[in-house]
């Protein structure tokens, strides 16, 4: 990865020249082609960040498996649980077409280095918390997943067409449940408002600061890699899960939302003192998700040794 | 499909029973690795197969439902540790990668066997149920197989984790072959597989696995099915945990 960087140390005016008339032109940019050495960095922190969020977020969700109240339910949360795995692996997958290793970035990742989603450090308490990520949290995610999709860099817009057809099923199994509540017992539309008040804010703010105080978005949308700013995005995921929210006669924990002239969902003021006491792991599960990740990791080494070990053996006796 | 006497009847519903509950357990099992795994490949590639397990599973139990209208979901989230039919390999509590490739690979010889067999039973919807689960259970003993060789064959630290797998598993696989008692109705009528001509044919194709792999079956004489450890009731609180809190609700 340094070594590509050093190499691009160089670049010409025509060069750059030429790559923003290609982006212009909308033209993918693909693994082999020449671009600048900050295209590359800003796609692989995006890209890693992205994957990471993936293997984190494979944790809240994960822990209810064991407790699915139904063998369907069980069955599809088994089922969205690896999706994200999967996702994990294929943005990793991106990642390296940019020359990074998967090592170097899964080791940032668990020494704390590098970011992932601050959404995964909220805790899930109940078991209607699974249907309200996958209505909320998937939901927010597929905004931004099909801007991305749209992106400048081929391996990456092509991961998000794939990550997003998945992400809808995630969507849809997580409305299903929360609207099954909503309509169900006393108890189930107790679980169901109680997981919406717990979620909603967090969602909202998972899309990231408002376009004013977003340090990389000038030069993220100048190369297509964001076609869309977050307050767009937002505003999006507000018009189409507000009314759905509330026609099941769920309460949304904002006093001050109300509709437009236009039509958009305006929401009240947003507590970016949490978000950001949540991205530097001092209020939420960062240090939990964090020491599950490397416990995992740690467990696993001795596995990967075996894996290494019976390869070359394998290696060798071909050789023989 | 011809018509079954009550007996045949009651031989179905208890081994249907017996095999759901197996890969109920064993999928939940495998599903405490999903996000834990050694590599990213194997969150994937186990979670699958506990998907296949439980999908399994789930047919067994609509199957059984067809004979005696029972409803899967009770069966599942509303029996005690005393209710379950398993064999206690499969709720053995999931251990390292070791013992749960050791498990997952004697568990799918011998489920692939059975099913291999039960495609020939005179019950027809069984002997489909079979033939489907079959095409994944291939897959799945693929899987294990290459696991269990790579393990046994790699450092000697993961060998000693191998070999003192097998040595604590190798009694309850076996008892996955003890005979059930109110199933020969079944087995003389060509219903259901004889566990015995099954273990006749396990034990040659994972032995040899074994050798080659450079791993010794131990000497055990098999944990009889019935026979559950303190494991169960802990795994069934989990389990059922959620269902049992809300006991009215009957739909999720």
């Amino acid at each position: 990865m340094t070594a590509t960087l050093k190499t691009q140390a160089a670049e010409t005016a025509e060069q750059h020249a030429a790559f923003e008339a290609r982006i212009v032109r909308g033209e993918k940019i693909e693994p082999g082609d020449w671009m600048p050495a900050e295209y590359r960095r800003q796609l692989i922190r995006m890209i890693s960040q992205h994957a990471h969020s993936e293997v984190v977020g494979m944790l809240p969700e994960g822990e209810w498996i064991s407790r699915a109240p139904s063998l369907r339910r069980k069955l599809i949360l088994m089922a969205k649980v690896q999706d994200e795995a999967g996702h994990g692996q294929y943005l990793y997958h991106a990642a390296e077409t940019l020359g990074a290793a998967r090592e170097e970035l899964v080791d940032a990742l668990l020494s704390g280095k590098a970011k992932y989603s601050s959404i995964f450090n909220y805790p899930t308490e109940s078991w209607a918390d699974v249907g309200m990520i996958g209505w909320l949290v998937d939901g927010a995610a597929i905004k931004n997943q099909t801007m991305l999709a749209g992106c400048s860099y081929g391996p990456y817009s092509r991961a998000m067409v794939r990550i997003c057809s998945e992400e809808t099923f995630h969507h849809k199994q997580g409305k299903e449940m929360i609207v099954q509540y909503a309509q169900g017992t006393p108890e189930q539309r107790a679980l169901a408002q109680d997981a919406l008040t717990r979620w909603w804010w967090p969602s909202v703010m998972m899309l990231g600061p408002h376009d004013k105080d977003s340090t990389n978005s000038g030069v993220m949308s100048n190369w297509g890699i964001k076609t869309k700013s977050n307050d767009q995005v937002r505003q999006e995921y507000l018009n189409e899960h507000v009314p759905e929210l509330l026609e099941l006669g769920l309460t949304l924990p904002d006093a001050d939302l109300h509709q437009d002239a236009d039509g958009n969902w305006i929401h009240g003021p947003i507590n970016w003192d949490e978000f950001w006491a949540v991205v530097k792991g001092q209020m939420g599960l960062n240090k939990e998700r964090l020491a599950t990740r490397n416990a995992a990791h740690d467990d696993g080494a001795w596995v990967r040794e075996a894996m290494l070990a019976y390869g070359e053996r394998q290696r060798a006796q071909a050789a023989d | 499909m011809t018509d079954l006497t009550s007996e045949q009847t009651q031989a179905l519903i208890l081994r249907l029973t017996v095999l759901a509950d197996d890969e109920l357990l064993l999928s939940h099992r495998d599903a405490e690795w999903t996000g834990h795994a050694p590599i990213l490949e194997e969150d994937i590639a186990l979670a699958n197969i506990a998907q296949d397990e439980l999908g399994h599973a789930m047919g067994w139990l609509d199957l059984r439902k067809t004979l005696d209208g029972s409803d899967p979901d009770g069966l599942a989230f509303r029996r005690g540790p005393d209710e379950f039919r398993n064999s206690a390999l499969t709720e053995l509590p999931k251990g390292d990668w070791a013992f749960t490739m050791v498990r997952q690979y004697l568990f799918d010889a011998y489920e692939a066997l059975w099913q291999d067999a039960a495609k020939a039973s005179t019950h027809t919807p069984l002997a489909q149920a079979a033939a489907l689960a079959l095409r994944e259970e291939r897959f799945h003993l693929q899987h294990t197989a290459a696991w269990v060789e790579r393990l046994a064959l790699g450092t000697p630290e993961s060998e000693r984790r191998t070999r003192a797998a097998l040595q604590a598993v190798w009694p309850y696989a076996l008892g996955l072959f003890e005979p059930l008692e109110g199933e020969q109705a079944g087995i003389e009528a060509g219903l259901l597989p004889d566990p015995t001509q099954i273990k006749a044919r396990w034990l040659p194709l994972v032995t040899a696995h074994l050798t080659r792999c450079g791993l010794t079956p131990p000497g055990a004489e098999p944990v009889a099915r019935g026979t559950h450890t303190e494991h169960l009731a802990l795994l069934l609180a989990e389990f059922q945990g959620v269902n049992r809190q809300y006991a009215e609700m009957t739909a999720w």
